[in-house]
């Protein structure tokens, strides 16, 4: 079996240089446009009874394609064996926003469902015409229409031709797409393929080394490019000094304003040549705060955006009440980076009036977009190609990568391969945002809360935008003199403490620095949420601890929404929660309708700092569950990283320079500190819509260890990460 | 430039290069291979780790003078579908891989783990996979499929 076929015969995403989604498919003049309100834009059947789904947000490896097929073989009444879903690519796909805000089921595959429903009811109809029977008297039976006198497979109702049919579509692109088909879905209670705990698709090629990721693309007659980034924020260039390369054969320098890069046939002499290359880099004055004064720079920073997301009775009032306690506290949050596994890589083949791109970029339509306009370009004449990259948990440093190598590209009129070093994705990957919380609550004599006041400030999650398709908001725009539009946004917590004096509100502040910056900030894996849970359920343990209550009783006793005490009670009895000693911690959120509790449980070495954080136990529930298997290691992996950003990750600097450059200077979790043990409670509700699992358990992840740090010592550690330093320094004070 | 001869996978191999190019540059740019990836290029990730005489080695600082002579094996001469590695065989059937970048390392430095040691305890596992990232925070996945493999190997 050869790589393609193993593909095929796998249902994996086809990697290849032609349009295999459509290659058993007429090729003629009566191809559809690949527009949203086209049938055959969603799906085709092949000629031997296949199906391709295609679909246009992104799987980065938590086994969302999988769900998809799931559901089309479930409308469609195929096997699941039969559907391919095919991802990422700009030809085959309409743009559904890419992977975003754990949108790929609620949004994604809601999308799909209607379409295989649809394309299901036409082939029913057609069938009923062909065999002379009513539709109401035909079934389907694995893509075979079964009437009283006959039967008709969809491969000879429509394989290998196109549906020509019209769906409803609602105008929108990205995330919010939909479509309207009279079709009616199949109810929950007839699934036969949903819910079904089928294996991810992607793992035995990555296991066996036999697939391509995005490093692995290889263009005849490419050049290898690195780009030098600057050595620190808002640099410009002075000079080049090109004989600097003079000897490393082929190398040579792309310049433009303060964008420097230099390719050579051979990748390591393109390595050799970044190295070598002697760059006059100005800059005036110091860029960034000192690190250790980071958060009072938040605490004193002027306020650019401020917004209320909860505003119920009057806290203000309820806090000065005679004979209340008053709760206080801070917490602080560092600057984060993605640092996916490998630092981005893209190739680009930029030709006169054309271009291809391929990206690992979780949004490649947003990349196509932003290259168009990048090289002046319709839309329509570029080719964008996802091809799984090194870890995407949001907006990293392959949009910057997919934009330079299609400048240099056309600078050097080659196809052009760039890939970053170490420090290009951890030192130059957009960050996310440093910032500080603060809780206020009054407590009355019986314990009870009658005010709560909680408040985050801290940089815009969005300075530059969450997709590349705007070329300002990326180092090379930027680099060429553009200034990024950004965004002015945080958030709040997301529950439903009844508390009847209650305010949620946050406030952004300006960038550092304008210009280029390596703590310019975007999307990382659940924006904002570890960072506001950490403190706001860490607040809500300090009032269970003032009012001298159990945390778990405390939350229950002011949670309004049902599914919130559900999945707090099925955490904590899942747990064991009330015959556990020191050491535990519990934290709650809801994202997005997708409610999640954990307990952990925490050893503390006293002499090393090192926290151990041996368990979690996780209960969920994100509505119906269409993939039972996959939704576990989802949450896993959320999980482990999100402990790793609780124990260790903060971005270093300096005022002259981001000091997190690789794995020694911006460590992350390993092995030894894997937790033991990792328990999952899923709550299966088939009557609410799936509401997303990609982000949600990352959230709750840092305050429950925190929680379990203050269980196991009687010290609050109010400031992420819990580093072995910090939680030495912590214990001496105490 | 000097001519390096190894084998690669089982299969004679010669490359043209300076004698301080990482074997990785060798066997991506040179020879074409997938595997192993560039991870970060400092030996701090694992990503690009191969065998080198059953030893694993951090192929993105091992000079490709270094394995001149020497016999260099990757996770595509590890096993194959139709021949796994019992490792191999553990991480599918644990579904282990998400982004799937990193698991050259979590292959191949599990299976000389395994050779010195096939009973290697959780402990030992722990320790001797130190040094190894993976960002998807598939750890825990990992230790149950290497316990699998363990199991099936007993």
């Amino acid at each position: 079996m050869d790589r393609r076929e193993f593909f095929k015969t796998s249902g994996a995403l086809v990697v290849s240089f032609s349009l295999p989604a459509m290659e058993a498919l007429a090729q003629g003049a009566d191809k559809p446009a690949l527009v949203p309100d086209e049938l055959d834009s969603w799906i085709a059947v092949l000629p031997d009874g296949r199906v391709h789904a295609f679909f246009g947000k992104m799987d980065m490896g938590q086994g969302l394609d999988v769900a998809v097929a799931q559901i089309v073989a479930e409308e469609l009444d195929v096997g699941f064996d039969k559907v391919a879903v095919l991802m990422g690519d700009t030809a085959t796909s309409c743009n559904q926003g890419g992977a975003s805000g754990s949108t790929g089921t609620s949004n994604g595959a809601r999308l799909l469902r209607k379409a295989a429903a649809e394309a299901r009811r036409v082939l029913v109809d057609r069938a009923a015409e062909k065999l002379g029977a009513p539709a109401a008297q035909l079934r389907v039976e694995d893509g075979t229409v079964v009437g009283p006198n006959g039967k008709a497979t969809y491969a000879d109702l429509v394989g290998g031709r196109y549906f020509h049919h019209k769906v409803e579509w609602n105008q929108h692109v990205g995330n919010p797409m939909d479509i309207k088909v009279p079709a009616k879905p199949k109810a929950p209670a007839d699934y036969k393929v949903v819910g079904k705990p089928l294996p991810r698709r992607d793992v035995a090629w990555k296991v066996y080394g036999t697939g391509e990721f995005i490093t692995d693309v290889r263009v005849p007659g490419m050049l290898h490019a690195r780009v030098i980034r600057p050595p620190r924020a808002a640099c410009s260039v002075r000079a080049v000094n090109e004989a600097s390369i003079k000897g490393i054969p082929g190398a040579r320098v792309v310049r433009e304003k303060d964008f420097v890069a230099v390719v050579a046939p051979r990748e390591w002499d393109a390595v050799r040549a970044a190295r070598q290359l002697k760059v006059d880099w100005h800059y005036d004055a110091e860029a960034f705060p000192p690190m250790d004064k980071l958060h009072d720079h938040i605490r004193a920073a002027k306020v650019v955006k401020r917004e209320e997301a909860v505003k119920r009775g009057d806290v203000d009032a309820a806090l000065k009440m005679a004979a209340v306690r008053v709760v206080e506290a801070e917490y602080e949050w560092p600057f984060q980076s993605h640092a996916s596994m490998g630092p981005a890589c893209a190739i680009a083949d930029v030709k006169a009036q054309s271009c291809t791109i391929w990206t690992g970029s979780q949004k490649p339509h947003y990349t196509r977009d932003g290259v168009a306009k990048l090289l002046g370009m319709p839309p329509d004449k570029v080719h964008g190609i996802w091809v799984p990259g090194p870890g995407s948990y949001g907006r990293n440093d392959a949009g910057d990568a997919a934009l330079d190598a299609a400048f240099i590209s056309r600078a050097v009129g080659k196809p052009v391969r760039v890939q970053g070093m170490r420090a290009d994705g951890t030192a130059w990957d957009p960050k996310a945002p440093a910032s500080v919380h603060r809780g206020r609550a009054a407590l009355d004599a019986s314990g009870k809360v009658i005010a709560y006041d909680f408040m985050s400030k801290g940089f815009s999650r969005q300075q530059i935008a969450t997709n590349e398709s705007d070329p300002a908001d990326s180092l090379l725009g930027q680099a060429l003199g553009m200034t990024p539009k950004g965004n002015q946004i945080f958030g709040s917590p997301e529950e439903s403490y009844g508390f009847e004096n209650k305010r949620l509100a946050w406030e952004t502040i300006p960038p550092l620095v304008q210009g280029c910056s390596p703590l310019r900030t975007s999307h990382f894996r659940d924006p904002v949420g570890p960072e506001i849970h950490f403190a706001s359920e860490q607040f809500i343990d300090e009032l269970a601890h003032g009012a001298g209550e159990d945390p778990v009783a405390f939350r229950l006793r002011y949670l309004t929404n049902p599914r919130h005490q559900a999945v707090v009670k099925a955490a904590a009895e899942k747990a064991g929660w009330s015959s556990l000693g020191k050491g535990k911690g519990i934290a709650f959120a809801d994202r997005n309708g997708t409610a999640v509790a954990v307990v952990a449980e925490v050893e503390v070495d006293r002499a090393s700092g090192r926290v151990f954080a041996k368990r979690f136990t996780v209960a969920h529930d994100c509505g119906l569950i269409i993939n039972p298997l996959i939704l576990r290691q989802t949450i896993e992996g959320n999980v482990v990283q999100g402990l790793s950003r609780t124990l260790y990750e903060e971005v270093r600097f300096q005022p002259d320079g981001v000091e997190s450059v690789d794995w020694a200077s911006y460590p992350i979790l390993e092995m030894p500190d894997a937790p033991q043990a990792i328990e999952i409670v899923l709550i299966d509700r088939p009557e609410i819509a799936p509401s997303g699992a990609g982000e949600p358990t990352i959230r709750v992840i840092p305050a429950a260890v925190a929680n379990a740090f203050f269980s196991a010592t009687g010290v609050r550690l109010r400031r992420a990460p819990l580093s072995p330093e910090r939680v030495k320094a912590a214990l001496a004070k105490a | 430039m000097a001519k390096y001869r190894f084998t690669v996978d089982g299969k004679p191999a010669a490359v043209d290069a300076q004698p301080d190019m990482p074997l990785l540059y060798a066997l991506r740019d040179d020879l074409g291979l997938r595997n192993p990836h560039f991870g970060c290029g400092l030996a701090q990730c694992g990503a690009c780790t191969v065998h080198v005489d059953g030893e694993a080695m951090r192929s993105c600082v091992l000079p490709v003078s270094a394995v001149a002579g020497k016999s260099v094996t990757t996770i595509a001469g590890l096993g194959t579908p139709e021949k796994p590695h019992p490792l191999q065989a553990a991480y599918v059937a644990e579904g282990v891989p998400q982004c799937g970048y990193c698991i050259n390392g979590w292959l191949m430095t599990a299976a000389a783990v395994l050779k010195k040691n096939p009973k290697a305890s959780d402990a030992e596992l722990r320790d001797g996979l130190a040094g190894l990232k993976c960002r998807c925070g598939t750890h825990v996945a990992i230790l149950r499929a290497i316990k699998r493999a363990q199991t099936e190997l007993a």
